[in-house]
C-alpha cells in the first residue's frame, strides 16, 4: 500500500513538472503568471428607458434602450420575445423584431424567429453608464446620424 | 320549633354548598381561561412556526428548486435590504384566508410524504401546474400578496421608468391586476408557448397574458376626454 502511494506520488510529481515545463514555453500577454486576482468590479448603473437609440454604422444591431435586469432567455421562454415578437407588439407597443430574423441559415423562411437569432443579446446590447475602456476616434456613418 | 323552618345547621350546610358551587365555578373559569391561553398561544406559536422561511426550506423540494432561483431576484436581494420571505407572498396575511390556505397546504405535506416532486425532473414536470395554481390564487384575490406591500395608489410615475409607467397606467385602466403581467418575477417560469417551435408545449398565451377588459377602459378614457364637452 505504501509502495503504491509512493509510486502514485512520483507519477503525480512528474506529471505536474511536465505541465510546468509546457507552461513556460507558452507566450501570452499576461506572461506565464496566473492571474493575480480579479479586477474589482466597478459599479455600473443601467441607463433609464429611452426611445430607440440611433445606429452608428450600417447593419448595426439596434441597441436595447432599456434595462434587461433579470431577463432570461432559455429554451423554455424568451423574455425579449414576450414583448418584441410580432404577435405581441400590438399589445406592448414594443419594436417588432426584424423580419430578416425569420430566415434560417439555409434560407428557409419560418413564421417566427429562427433558432440562430433566438439569443437576442448576442447582438443587441443594453446600455449602462460605463465609460469607454480606451479612446476612439470613431465617427458615426454620415447617412445614419445627423 | 316550627317544622317548616330548616334548622340552623341545615341552613348553614345549604349556604356552604352554594358557596362551594360558586367557588368551583370560579376555579373552573380560571382554569378554562388559563388552558385557553395556553392552547391558543400554543396553536398560534406552532402556526407561526410553519409560517417561516426556515420551515419552508426544511423540505429539500423547496431548498433545491425554488429557493436558489429566488435568491437572484429583487425580492431577495436589493439595494435597501428589505426582503420578502416565502410566507410573505405564499400565505395570506389575514387570519381567515390564512387558515384556509394552511388547511389546503396539508395536501402539500401529503405531496412531500409521497414524494410527488422529490426529484428535479419531477419538479420541472410539475412546474407548469404548480405555477398556475399560484397565478390562479393571486388572480382570484386581486394579487393581495403583492398589494400587502405595494400600493399602486402611491406609485410615483416620474420615478418609474417610462415602460413601467406606461404599462402600469394602461393596465390599471383596463382593470388588470399585478399577476396578469408580473409572472416569473420571483421564480423561473415554466415553459411558455411562444410560437417559436413546432410541437411547442407550455403555458398558453391566454394564461400568460389574460385578455383585459379593453372596452371598459376605452369608455372610461372617452368619458374623461369628453368630460368638458356637451
Amino acid at each position: 500500500m505504501k509502495k503504491l502511494a509512493c509510486i502514485l506520488g512520483m507519477l503525480l510529481a512528474f506529471g505536474l513538472g511536465a505541465i510546468g515545463v509546457q507552461a513556460d514555453e507558452l507566450k501570452s500577454l499576461r506572461g506565464t503568471e496566473a492571474v493575480s486576482g480579479d479586477v474589482t468590479p466597478e459599479h455600473y448603473r443601467w441607463e433609464r428607458d429611452s426611445p430607440p437609440l440611433p445606429r452608428q454604422f450600417v447593419q448595426q444591431p439596434p441597441l436595447i434602450p432599456h434595462s434587461t435586469k433579470g431577463y432570461s432567455v432559455t429554451t423554455e421562454y424568451n423574455k425579449c420575445l414576450d414583448c418584441h415578437s410580432w404577435d405581441r407588439t400590438a399589445e406592448t407597443g414594443a419594436t417588432k423584431i426584424s423580419i430578416t430574423h425569420f430566415k434560417t441559415r439555409n434560407g428557409t423562411e419560418l413564421t417566427n424567429v429562427s433558432p440562430r437569432r433566438y439569443f437576442c443579446q448576442q447582438c443587441h446590447v443594453p446600455q449602462t453608464d460605463a465609460k469607454p475602456l480606451v479612446g476612439s476616434s470613431f465617427k458615426p456613418a454620415n447617412g445614419l446620424v445627423k | 320549633m316550627s317544622e317548616s323552618k330548616p334548622s340552623l345547621k341545615a341552613r348553614l350546610c345549604e349556604r356552604l354548598k352554594k358557596l362551594r358551587t360558586i367557588k368551583i365555578g370560579i376555579v373552573g373559569i380560571v382554569i378554562a381561561f388559563v388552558v385557553g391561553i395556553i392552547f391558543w398561544g400554543g396553536f398560534n406559536t406552532a402556526l407561526e412556526m410553519t409560517n417561516t422561511e426556515k420551515f419552508c426550506l426544511s423540505c429539500h423540494e423547496m431548498a433545491d428548486n425554488v429557493y436558489p432561483e429566488y435568491q437572484d431576484t429583487i425580492h431577495y436581494t436589493n439595494r435597501s435590504g428589505v426582503r420578502a420571505t416565502c410566507p410573505d407572498c405564499h400565505v395570506p396575511h389575514e387570519w381567515g384566508p390564512k387558515m384556509i390556505r394552511k388547511i389546503e397546504a396539508s395536501k402539500e405535506v401529503w405531496g412531500m410524504l409521497t414524494g410527488t416532486i422529490n426529484t428535479r425532473e419531477k419538479f420541472l414536470e410539475k412546474r407548469e401546474q404548480l405555477a398556475q395554481n399560484e397565478w390562479k390564487r393571486m388572480k382570484a384575490n386581486d394579487s393581495q400578496a403583492c398589494r400587502n406591500c405595494h400600493n399602486y395608489e402611491y406609485f410615483d410615475y416620474m420615478e418609474q421608468n417610462s415602460r413601467s409607467a406606461t404599462a402600469h397606467q394602461k393596465g390599471f385602466a383596463e382593470g388588470a391586476t399585478c399577476i396578469d403581467c408580473h409572472k416569473g418575477i420571483a421564480h423561473q417560469l415554466p415553459a411558455v408557448h411562444q410560437n417559436v417551435r413546432t410541437g411547442e408545449k407550455g403555458v398558453t398565451a391566454e394564461v400568460m397574458h389574460p385578455t383585459r377588459n379593453k372596452a371598459s377602459a376605452a369608455s372610461a378614457v372617452d368619458d374623461d376626454d369628453f368630460a368638458g364637452i356637451e
